[in-house]
């Protein structure tokens, strides 16, 4: 069991990067099911600033799953595809009650992301391991996708509050 | 998952597997550690009431060590059974010991939605095979 809490080598950042483009597809695929899985009358409430949050939440984590893979590529790992994390999604997925349901759901998916690249930039931080890509690239990489989690959860948190 | 709960997933695993207090050369021989870093954080955790501990007997868990040393086990199980049958990792037992520290248990409940896990977990996870005994790994894994 280790106790460190850092990434030692190629093995294990190529892990935590296919955890990080499930994390993106499960965000994307729940996304894609709020709205349909919301009963009529509350579909037909859902004002369009919450089907545009949606919209792109749902655009930005594909983005950051290209992202992830392409860094992914270079360590000689595959990921899992899409489809199969959307059917394991669909498999077992809760539909929350209402709008205010969708946007906590939607609020907890960006807030595990921001929480998870901001861990897994610590780690990577903390090693002195050589990895087969640059790290430069990689920091860069998660810092960034990281602020565009901060910047979701910001957005969720106002819609949430305009609403209230 | 911090280095606190990995210590009261230990004390807990190790209890069922002695039927009995968690001994020190267990604890140390379980998370990899000296003996000595062993009673360094149980002297922590006993402070903070999370467990009690009896010389030459060794430690156990009080009601509130307990409660965090289930949440940090389904915590595991949820790394575990993600590894096995979503990225079908053959070595999901010594992969999740190594990931372990650097997933939050946020990040768990999130993969937790896309897994099959039963209701009595933790309960139904094997100490002796590190594992849950329900868990089936995906044949011809990937690794």
């Amino acid at each position: 069991m280790s106790l460190g809490q850092r990434v030692s080598n190629d093995h294990q950042l190529a892990r935590l990067l296919q955890i990080g483009v499930v994390l993106e597809e499960v965000v994307e695929s729940r996304a894609a099911h709020h709205i349909e899985s919301l009963p009529d009358e509350e579909r037909a409430a859902v004002d369009d600033d919450v089907q545009e949050l949606l919209a792109e939440a749902t655009e930005e984590s594909a983005e950051h799953r290209r992202r992830l893979e392409a860094l992914i590529d270079e360590l000689d790992a595959e990921t899992v595809s899409y489809e199969d994390i959307n059917a394991l999604v669909d498999a077992r997925y809760g539909p929350p009650e209402d709008t205010d349901g969708v946007l906590y759901d939607q609020l907890c998916n960006e807030e595990t992301a921001y929480k998870f690249y901001d861990d897994l930039i610590e780690a990577v931080e903390a090693s002195d391991a050589e990895f087969a890509l640059d790290r430069d690239r990689l920091l860069e990489t998660l810092e960034s996708i990281r602020e565009e989690e901060k910047a979701g959860v910001q957005d969720v948190t106002e819609l949430m509050e305009r609403r209230a | 998952m911090n280095t606190a709960d990995q210590y009261l997933k230990a004390v807990y695993l190790a209890q069922r597997i002695e039927d009995g207090p968690a001994s020190t050369g267990t604890l140390a021989e379980m998370l990899e550690v000296s003996p000595a870093s062993v009673n360094e954080m149980i002297g922590k955790l006993e402070s903070r009431g999370l467990l009690e501990h009896e010389k030459y007997k060794g430690a156990r868990l009080t009601d509130e060590g307990l409660e965090r040393a289930h949440d940090a086990l389904q915590t595991y199980c949820i790394i575990e059974r993600f590894l096995a049958n979503v990225l079908e990792v053959e070595e999901f037992r010594e992969e999740a010991r190594a990931l372990e520290s650097v997933i939050d248990d946020t990040v768990a409940e999130r993969l937790d939605t896309i897994i099959d896990r039963r209701g009595e977990c933790p309960d139904c996870f094997d100490p002796e095979t590190d594992c849950c005994a329900y868990l089936e790994p995906e044949a011809g894994g990937a690794g």
